[in-house]
């Protein structure tokens, strides 16, 4: 044990830990938002609820079929997916020809709709949801004891931002994805369906927000509130990286999760401010976000 | 006819159409008779929030622009106007060395100069909010003016004054301008009704002046408003200002009427709710944010013993309303008559 400006490591590197982790959850929804946006130009407020939806489908297979995390982590995302899909195809797609603004009110509707619906039954209490034995317990590294799960959320989410990116930018499902981003007309005229691919990057999005959901329950714990109040950070973050690249959107969201830890370790006061107050600067220097193109 | 001539001092112009000006003079008849049959504070709450709904509306309807952070405004002015009316003296830190107080001795203001005190503080979030907020178009603005709102919401947790969890309670209503005792609930209520109705028209006369024309062209077209030579930026602020501050009018004066200023009202749901207002109501008509707020709160009323079902429904009239009838029910009204209202 030693002492960084007079902050204990432990206590230093814990809070860098838990803003890590907070950021791979701003990562992986951000990135779901920037899908979505690019692709359907709407912003998707239901997706706090959607990442809610996650953690609890994720409960409901353990506590009803006792189906463990691991299946879950796949179940789960597909689950919340396909009900996306559904909301795309019943709701969503009467939009496209309208205003962005109608998205972003239908969507905070179907967000009202869900956790009401879940406060209703399972009221604002969290409900536990355990790590899985493989990886209880931790390391001692010496400086801080690194609880494995934890380790784990960083990983997990760092490879599955990377593969998004990978996918989007770098394979022929991803060039077709941009090309319809850009111009869906033409897109259309080289046979491609694109009104499914809209369909399916929309369940996309969501799914990742489903993923992060299942990765937060045995975190925090499985609330009808845990995404609502995420989300609205996640809304800053988004304007803080500028929704026009990928790779921003990861490096964006990791590394707020970091300054939001460290503010909470230096002044905590600010901690739940930090990344509010870092928006307003970014806004009056560089109004169009840290990756963003200007409109 | 009385409310012509009302409307003629008042806004220096009269109504512009006849429809128009039925519709108020209907209004401002429900206003006097209504008391008779339906619970002043009731209605008293009708009206601040039909007030809040018009001034939301004077930048979504009129110039485009979703703010999703309005509770910011509301909320605040509300606690500010609690604090003036409840404790009076002002303290604020400042930074010489170190942390100091500045204190400003107050005796507890009336309600009058506590109201124009938490809509003046509305306006300073307002310009403050509104010149960080509007370097961003559509979406973005929504999400800026939201996790604005938030970060207010956050200090007004945490600031010393505005009580936390518990709010400000207790506030006392006081006598206005030191002669009418606003305990009286008839005296409050058309204290209320005179409120709402300045603001009304006030807003009415601020979208119908050639300042408003400019914002419905912005509105319209910005990039040709642009071209045209106009500081489309600065009409931007002020519509944003103004809303603010008529926002703060109907914030500060809630807290008079329920004397008590709480965490509700700097919530983003409370954001929401005056969203869903306007959008039932008509974005963009002169009386569809007061009809909207009067559904929305009868709504709540009858709906009160079916807990978080509220916001469930409240859900589902924001999907009923962006897919089936974006106009609103007296934009629809509006339409099916071939009218202006």
């Amino acid at each position: 044990m030693f002492e960084i400006f007079g902050i204990p490591s432990q206590a230093l590197f814990g809070q860098l830990l838990l803003g890590l982790i907070n950021g791979s959850f701003y990562a992986l929804l951000s990135l779901g938002l920037a899908v979505i946006f690019g692709m359907l130009n709407i912003i998707n407020f239901a997706h706090g609820a959607q990442y809610m939806l996650g953690a609890f489908v994720a409960f409901f297979l353990l506590q009803y079929l006792g189906i463990n995390y691991w299946l879950a982590l796949v179940i789960s995302p597909i689950v919340v997916g396909l009900t996306g899909i559904v909301i795309e195809r019943l709701f969503l797609q009467w939009l496209y020809k309208l205003d962005h603004l109608y998205g972003l009110l239908l969507t905070f509707g179907i967000a009202l709709i869900i956790e009401g619906v879940f406060r209703n039954y399972f009221g604002s209490s969290g409900l536990p949801y355990r790590a899985p034995e493989l990886l209880q317990g931790g390391q001692n590294l010496g400086f801080m004891f690194l609880p494995n799960y934890r380790a784990w959320v960083v990983v997990f989410s760092l490879v599955v931002c990377l593969v998004t990116w990978f996918v989007i930018e770098r394979t022929k499902l991803g060039s077709y994805l941009r090309a319809a981003t850009e111009n869906p007309t033409l897109v259309r005229a080289f046979g491609i369906n694109v009104p499914r691919m809209i369909t399916l990057t929309y369940g996309f999005g969501v799914g990742l927000a489903a993923l992060a959901g299942v990765m937060a329950a045995p975190i925090y714990n499985v609330s009808p509130q845990m995404g609502a109040n995420l989300i609205i950070v996640v809304f800053a973050v988004v304007v803080i990286g500028g929704m026009g690249s990928i790779m921003g959107a990861i490096v964006t969201g990791f590394g707020l999760g970091v300054i939001e830890g460290l503010t909470k370790v230096f002044f905590p006061q600010a901690s739940n401010t930090v990344i509010f107050i870092i928006m307003a600067i970014v806004l009056l220097i560089r109004p169009a976000g840290l990756f963003g193109r200007r409109a | 006819m009385a409310t012509a001539d009302l409307a003629l001092t008042v806004t220096g112009k009269p109504m512009q159409s006849r429809s128009e000006l039925i519709a108020f003079a209907v209004m401002v008849g429900f206003l006097i008779v209504a008391p008779a049959f339906l619970y002043p504070v009731f209605l008293m709450k009708a009206l601040c929030f039909a007030l809040f709904a018009c001034a939301f509306n004077l930048l979504i309807g009129y110039v485009g622009l979703l703010s999703f952070g309005h509770a910011l405004y509301f909320g605040w002015a509300s606690y500010v106007c609690a604090h003036l009316a409840k404790v009076g003296t002002i303290s604020l830190p400042y930074w010489f060395g170190s942390w100091k107080w500045l204190v400003i001795p107050l005796p507890p203001l009336s309600p009058e100069l506590a109201i124009l005190g938490g809509t003046l503080f509305a306006a300073v979030l307002g310009v403050i909010a509104g010149s960080i907020a509007i370097r961003r178009q559509g979406i973005y603005f929504a999400m800026i003016t939201l996790a604005l709102a938030q970060m207010m919401y956050f200090f007004a947790v945490q600031a010393p004054f505005t009580g936390g969890e518990d709010g400000i309670q207790g506030v006392p209503r006081g006598n206005l301008f030191g002669l009418v005792s606003l305990a009286d609930p008839m005296a409050m209520y058309f204290t209320v009704a005179v409120i709402f109705l300045a603001g009304f028209l006030m807003i009415y006369r601020i979208v119908h002046s050639p300042f408003g024309e400019v914002l419905k062209a912005i509105r319209e077209n910005e990039q040709r408003a642009i071209s045209l030579g106009y500081k489309t930026d600065r009409y931007k602020l002020v519509a944003f200002v103004l809303s603010a501050t008529f926002t703060g009018l109907a914030g500060a004066t809630k807290a008079i009427v329920f004397q008590l200023a709480s965490l509700t009202d700097v919530d983003w749901p409370m954001s929401g709710e005056v969203v869903l207002m306007t959008l039932v109501g008509g974005l963009g008509t002169v009386f569809g944010p007061v009809v909207g707020a009067l559904f929305v709160i009868t709504l709540e009323n009858y709906l009160t013993k079916l807990g978080q079902w509220v916001f469930v429904v409240q859900g589902i009239i924001f999907v009923a309303c962006v897919l089936l009838f974006r106009r609103g029910i007296v934009g629809e009204i509006a339409q099916a008559l071939r009218i202006r209202l």
